[in-house]
């Protein structure tokens, strides 16, 4: 997020790709990974197509590691560690980046940061040093003026974000609905504005000695380099930065179960409102998460689906649906937003929704519904191992989430594996619990709000 | 001064070899960035032409790491030659391809799109109407077949149409929600007025969406989806032989016509600085667009403008981002860009300023625009040649990147070896080229200063900058009482 929102373009994979016949085969990702005395990760991906290597390092910290009253910290220490260290002045960490012909960018979630670089291959070497040198030797140059001005770049990046933009604080009211206050996912990563304010110097100190060093961190380069070379590299930039104190236990959460269904209203400066439905369900890689996901295609994505048909194309009441299960370490929540066309009510979309959910409890989805989301998810995995960006990205993602590099045609398999009944199944199961029904309406207009029974206001 | 040039003179070196310190002989010394090695030589994918007899312009690049294909299918008309009186056409026109054809139904197509796996959209900008699709090899024959009749075969359905023209109705209304997108729309409005179609809507207005039909689409249809208008791009694992056999033998049939001319009106000439504040209530950040009319894509001082507007705002080092947010912390991001099209396209500086910093955001902004067309220093020029040249492989590595590079090499009829030349092209510009062009198109004396946000907490802090006199406008760039 300097330093923004995750990676949003994974592309196509390079190498080692097995040919097709028919169904396409998700091709494996060919890697190494090792770890150095210190305890930093390595894994290493050759791929020799196009001459540029992407350095991308995860360090095992989120928001969710945030104390309450310091929301938004992890974010901002992200923005931090682009303003020089000991042996990079102010200005120059992009500088010598540009000037190699890199891009380069970080970004947070409520569960890990990532930093990377994306260079011409001949510029690895800078790339390992840059990222050492914050690693290792951040603190001897921090101080308060760097901290002000990244606090102040970070504030215009909410405001930017959230504050001013329609519908842009929905979600952290949500969050703060659905989990219990010490939730490491109750708040938002981006923080609040007070809590911005609040952040010290000392805090920076505090939380780079606990979160950055060596052995939270794993490094991934993946692209057109020798791995012989690149372990030398490794070695000569981050061997000889110490080992830091064991790390805190991440937060543990025990599954979220609301009581009864929660009704809300925001008013917000739009012109129509908005409602948005929230179940908690599971975290990433649950035995259920993937079902979830088809469900949330099944329901709409494309003009085909559900909702959409219902709503948008055959009704139209609807200007638009949207359904995602949105898991993460260590939770999920399911979620469904509708925005009705002017003069439309969203209490009687209410009702439209409920019946959609009924039907799919009741009966199993058709054979096609189930196909057209399985080919289109085993597509996007082809895709999703494109580029070496996409590629050092998607290798950190399982290493940490799933607990090896090696999971990508396991993931596929997840999709491949689905049956109708599991759609059915996690239908009833998770979003025939509680859930929470915020309407945001357009200032003064709270009667539009949903509430129970498919009613409004 | 932005940096110090003793570091980034280090940088410069170690880029270009002339330190030797080798890395893993001598003990470390992270004081000094590592020397690196020769950047590998680029040579970018060979381009194969086609040309069926009806006119359509093949262009293939063989990319054989992944059984996937990119094509992107160009007509060479799009919004520039929308009438006054019906603007939108255009944009509806490519919606409208995908909503049926004489063979198949909305319905039938979005599920033939996901059954597949594939990605096939069309769309429009103001010079072209593009139908692009992703697909793996195992589907392209299907996938090819569907192309060819959204292209070919629309139907323009009534029912579909009546759905798609309350989409745009309601997404005009959403647009007043979003400060970002008023202030492009009073940006383009004011600096070329509504006799030009660069001050017109892209998507329609709401009387001109009220007022069209779809004997409207199918005459704009009609008069540009020509073959001799148009290109196919295809980059992926394909022979080009074999696909030019497919190609053929799905478009083979699609007639020949004649095109429209097209005559542009005069861009207004360019007035006195003006600041136009468009009043958002309540808005917590001001948006920024500040600049002039600036090139058409055909303009000989491209590479020094690209060099120049590198410099200028269009990289994280640049001197806008620097200046605005990582010295002042005034924004998330400031940068600049020229939007080159057939005809001369804006030239646009723009941020989202925290409010209460609205006067000094405007400040800073006429600094960088006065001080870009003062001498740029060698190093800095390096830089950002060095940050062109050598990004360029990474624009190159999937067939979608590929395809979307040629796009412009289509629809501009630049020369099949444009990226092959880009390198020498981007380190021909001199100092001198980089002072010539700041001045020729940036003139601080004659600006449009588009500011979005809360009249009545910013209003007074900008007249007291004293840029140029202060106009409030409504959102679609037009006077208002004041």
């Amino acid at each position: 997020m300097k330093r923004s929102i995750l990676l949003a373009t994974w592309y196509l994979i390079a190498a080692g790709i097995p040919s097709l016949a028919g169904a396409q085969e998700v091709p494996k990702i060919k890697f190494e990974k090792y770890t150095l005395p210190n305890g930093l990760e390595v894994i290493l991906h050759e791929d020799h197509s196009t001459p540029i290597v992407t350095v991308n390092t995860w360090y095992k910290v989120g928001s969710g590691d945030e104390k309450p009253g310091r929301t938004g910290f992890a974010h901002l220490f992200e923005h931090i560690m682009f303003m020089g260290s000991q042996n990079v002045p102010v200005g120059m960490f992009d500088k010598e980046l540009e000037a190699a012909g890199a891009d380069n960018n970080g970004s947070t979630t409520e569960d890990r940061t990532n930093y990377y670089e994306n260079l011409p291959s001949n510029a690895l070497g800078l790339a390992l040093w840059l990222d050492a040198d914050r690693m290792g030797f951040l603190l001897p140059t921090m101080d308060k003026t760097k901290l002000d001005l990244q606090r102040e770049v970070v504030k215009n990046e909410r405001r930017q974000g959230v504050d001013n933009v329609p519908y842009g604080r929905a979600d952290e009211v949500i969050l703060a609905a659905l989990y219990p206050k010490a939730h490491p996912y109750s708040w938002p990563v981006i923080g609040s504005l007070a809590d911005l304010d609040a952040a010290s110097v000392e805090d920076v100190s505090s939380f780079f000695r606990t979160y950055y060093a060596p052995n939270n961190a794993t490094l991934t380069i993946a692209g057109d380099f020798d791995s012989a070379e690149a372990k030398r590299l490794v070695q000569r930039y981050f061997g000889d930065i110490p080992r830091g104190p064991a790390l805190p236990a991440r937060p543990n959460v025990a599954p979220i179960v609301l009581a009864k269904d929660t009704f809300m209203v925001m008013e917000d400066r739009v012109q129509l409102p908005r409602s948005y439905y929230t179940w908690p369900t599971v975290r990433l890689f649950d035995k259920d998460d993937a079902a979830l996901d088809v469900l949330a295609s099944v329901l709409a994505s494309g003009k085909n689906s559900r909702l959409f048909k219902r709503l948008v194309y055959d009704m139209q009441v609807a200007q638009s649906v949207s359904a995602s299960q949105q898991s993460s370490k260590l939770a999920g929540r399911f979620e469904i937003n509708i925005v009705p066309k002017p003069g439309q009510n969203l209490g009687s979309i209410d009702k439209v929704v409920r019946e959609e959910l009924q039907k799919l409890m009741t009966q199993t989805i058709t054979d096609r519904e189930l196909k057209r989301v399985q080919n289109s998810y085993r597509s996007s995995f082809l895709n999703r191992v494109a580029g070496v960006l996409g590629k050092s990205e998607t290798l950190n993602t399982y290493n940490y989430m799933a607990g090896t590099p090696d999971y990508v045609q396991e993931d596929a398999a997840r999709y491949e594996g689905v049956s109708r009944a599991d759609v059915q199944r996690v239908t009833r199961t998770y979003l025939g619990r509680p859930k929470i029904v915020l309407t945001v309406v357009p200032e003064g207009k709270r009667e539009m709000m949903v509430i129970a029974n498919g009613g409004v206001r | 001064m932005m940096w110090h040039g003793t570091s980034l003179g280090a940088a410069v070196l170690a880029l270009t070899g002339v330190q030797s310190v080798a890395i893993g002989q001598t003990a470390l010394d992270r004081s000094r960035p590592p020397a690196l090695g020769t950047p590998s030589k680029v040579s970018l994918p060979p381009i194969v032409t086609r040309e069926l007899p009806n006119g359509l312009k093949l262009m293939i690049v063989e990319h054989h790491e992944i059984p996937i294909a990119d094509f992107v299918l160009i007509v060479g008309s799009g919004g520039t030659v929308d009438p006054a009186q019906k603007v939108g056409v255009a944009n509806l026109t490519s919606t409208m391809l995908t909503e049926g054809t004489t063979t198949r139904s909305s319905l039938e197509i979005a599920d033939q799109i996901a059954y597949l796996g594939i990605s096939l959209g069309a769309g429009s900008n103001w010079d072209a109407s593009t139908i692009s699709l992703h697909t793996p090899t195992a589907q392209m024959d299907s996938a090819l077949a569907l192309l060819a009749d959204v292209t070919l075969r629309p139907s323009f359905p009534q029912t579909e149409f009546e759905r798609i023209r309350k989409d745009r109705l309601t997404n005009l209304l959403q647009l007043k929600d979003r400060p970002t997108a008023i202030a492009n729309q009073a940006y383009s409005a004011i600096l070329y007025g509504s006799n030009h179609p660069y001050g017109r809507s892209l998507i329609g207005t709401e009387a001109s969406i009220v007022a069209l039909s779809t004997a409207d689409l199918q005459g704009f249809y009609r008069a540009h989806f020509h073959p001799n208008n148009a290109t196919l791009i295809v980059v992926g694992d394909v022979k080009p032989d074999q696909v030019e056999a497919k190609v053929r033998t799905l478009f083979g049939g699609w007639q020949r016509g004649t095109l429209p001319s097209i005559n542009l009106a005069e861009a207004p000439k360019a007035g006195r600085t003006t600041v136009y504040l468009v009043d958002k209530p309540g808005a917590a950040q001001s948006s920024f667009r500040i600049g002039s009319i600036g090139v058409p894509r055909s303009t000989t001082d491209y590479f020094a403008l690209s060099v120049m507007n590198t410099i200028l705002g269009g990289s994280f080092t640049s001197r806008l981002m620097q200046n605005l947010r990582e010295t002042h912390g005034y924004t998330y991001g400031a940068r600049s860009s020229f939007d080159m099209r057939r005809a001369a396209g804006p030239f646009t500086a723009s941020a989202e300023v925290v409010a209460a910093k609205t006067d000094s955001g405007l400040i800073e902004f006429m600094k960088e625009l006065n001080a870009i067309r003062d001498t740029v220093p060698t190093l800095e020029l390096s830089k950002a040649k060095r940050y062109m040249q050598l990004g360029l492989p990474s624009d190159f590595e999937t067939t979608q990147q590929i395809a979307n590079a040629l796009v412009p090499v289509a629809l501009y009829n630049l020369p099949l070896d444009y990226y092959n030349n880009y390198v020498q092209n981007v380190e021909a510009v001199t100092q001198a080229d980089v002072q010539r062009v700041a001045r020729r198109y940036i003139d601080p004396a004659s600006l449009a200063i588009v500011v979005v946000g809360d009249r009545k907490s910013i209003e007074q802090g900008l007249k007291a900058v004293n840029a140029g006199p202060i106009m409030v406008r409504d959102f679609f760039g037009q006077p208002v009482s004041q």
